[in-house]
């Protein structure tokens, strides 16, 4: 299988004013990452907050390019060339007098493509999203779990082959936010695309991941791959196999560990 | 429902309160002036305010007319610049860095200076009248949109940078709309800054308006009248801060939803 996304021992450090608050020179954030994702896998970083993850998914999405190491995406070196990729952060970022489709086909507008088109191939997928009635509405009329979904389809109109996730659902309460990755694992299950997931929820990760990637505290690295033996589709039944308790007992081990 | 009004009830009692203040003054102030026995150049009663309000009726109507004219042209100019410098100071960090100091000079030199010094350059005219109404108004709309304006949400800009988007598009796609509820409150000072600007404008001489019908009413001391004309300004600066209340409510606010 093709690796959509590698990383080679990939080392990031924050200088002012950051490091000066912790009284160093400068903060290593991200110390010999090594990762590789395959085409239409689901891959999860789960670490303690603050381990760099995040850091490292901005890396990814080309927002900041000061790193050692090397990071290819679909092949292509991302020092030297400018991948487009599908973000999502934890804050929806909708614009609030912008209706949920106008929110929805921003990414088109701002490539200056052809909203129209846009607007008719999203039809079957705004009904798949939950969102269909909903066209009009203003983002500050909708529950949290909705906004989420606005701002996830968002995303998924971003030109380019991975998905970005970082803590989509971390805002949300944890009624919703099981709805959401249930939701989230069947849509994803009938689409099949690249992504890199980043949580702090153990649950989270397990459930809806084919592999999780287990990082350390700062400055975070890599410290365990778990593949999940879970067959797909999955349902909300597998959280009370003790299978995935023996995953989650291992994870904790490992974060207990540092 | 329910909820809503009740709350528009309470709305209605809190706007009650300060009409209840104003009337219970007027009272006192007519029982002052009746029971005092103050001369009326020195102090009228509001009943006499009312009369001459009355009685000069058409002379007022013509100058307020005047006064509202330079006002309104004076704003609407102090609007567009005020917005059009608001942009590029929200827009480029060093000609903000340049204008923005020029600015705050501006506002400090009293307004009671240049009027007269107007007046020497451009006559007495239309012309200084609107350079007065405009340098008051200018300043709060310009440094009100510019602030909104630099006011960054991190996130959203980063992920409009995922998206491809140039710096320009981010900003009239994200910061212009967001920066409205700024521009708003400084359009608001503004409106009440301009019919003061134009009366202060008129002070130094003018064919008509509210500011030279008010030192006329002054050097006759007929000090009715002057209140009158007080209170004619007070009525006109209250109307055009309602007007841009009412088209921010209405029209941006409902249709951007911010706030």
């Amino acid at each position: 299988m093709k690796n959509i996304i590698e990383i080679n021992r990939l080392n990031k450090e924050f200088l002012n004013p950051e490091a000066e608050r912790q009284g160093e020179s400068s903060l290593k954030v991200l110390k010999d990452v090594s990762l590789s994702v395959s085409e239409n896998e689901f891959v999860t970083l789960l670490g303690p907050s603050g381990c760099g993850k995040s850091t490292l998914l901005k890396l990814i999405a080309g927002l900041d390019a000061t790193y050692e190491g090397s990071i290819f995406l679909s092949g292509k070196d991302l020092r030297s060339n400018n991948v487009p990729v599908c973000y999502m952060l934890q804050k929806d970022c909708l614009m609030p007098w912008r209706t949920v489709l106008s929110n929805i086909l921003m990414p088109v507008e701002i490539k200056k493509g052809n909203l129209k088109k846009a607007r008719e191939d999203i039809k079957p997928l705004i009904d798949e999203f939950g969102l269909s009635g909903f066209e009009n509405y203003l983002p500050g009329k909708l529950s949290g779990g909705m906004r989420q979904r606005v701002a996830l389809l968002r995303t998924y109109l971003m030109e380019g082959s991975i998905m970005l996730l970082d803590e989509p659902f971390g805002a949300l309460d944890e009624i919703t936010r099981i709805q959401m990755q249930d939701w989230l694992i069947s849509v994803w299950e009938r689409h099949k695309k690249t992504v890199l997931f980043v949580t702090h929820d153990l649950d989270e990760a397990i459930f809806l991941s084919d592999r999780v990637l287990v990082m350390s505290t700062r400055p975070g690295t890599i410290i365990k791959e778990l593949r999940i033996y879970f067959a797909r589709p999955r349902s909300r039944d597998m959280v009370l196999d003790p299978k995935f308790n023996e995953y989650k007992r291992e994870i904790l081990k490992l974060l207990s560990e540092g | 429902m329910k909820k809503s009004q009740n709350t528009g009830r309470n709305n209605g009692r809190a706007d009650l309160l300060p009409v209840g203040i104003v009337l219970a003054v007027l009272v006192f102030w007519q029982l002052i002036v009746s029971w005092g026995d103050i001369p009326p150049y020195i102090l009228p009663s509001p009943i006499m305010v009312l009369k001459a309000l009355f009685d000069e009726k058409e002379l007022l109507l013509t100058h307020t007319l005047a006064t509202l004219n330079e006002a309104l042209v004076g704003f609407s100019l102090a609007v567009v610049l005020g917005m059009i410098f608001g942009i590029l100071m929200g827009y480029s960090e060093p000609f903000r860095r340049a204008l923005y100091p020029i600015f705050i000079i501006t506002q400090t030199i009293p307004i009671i200076v240049l009027a007269p010094l107007f007046a020497i350059w451009f006559g007495f005219g239309f012309l200084p009248k609107i350079l007065i109404v405009i340098l008051v108004c200018f300043f709060p709309v310009a440094v009100t949109f510019a602030q909104g304006l630099i006011k960054a949400d991190e996130d959203m800009d980063q992920l409009l940078k995922v998206m491809g988007a140039k710096r320009w598009q981010a900003f009239r796609k994200v910061r212009i709309p967001q920066a409205l509820p700024s521009l708003f409150s400084g359009l608001k000072i503004a409106a009440t800054y301009s019919i003061m600007g134009a009366v202060i404008s008129e002070w130094v001489g003018a064919k008509s308006g509210l500011g030279i019908f008010m030192t006329r009413a002054m050097s006759s001391f007929r000090t009715s009248v002057l209140f009158a004309d007080v209170f004619v300004i007070i009525v006109l600066s209250l109307g055009i801060y309602k007007a841009v209340e009412i088209i921010e409510k209405k029209i941006i606010l409902r249709k951007y939803n911010i706030r």
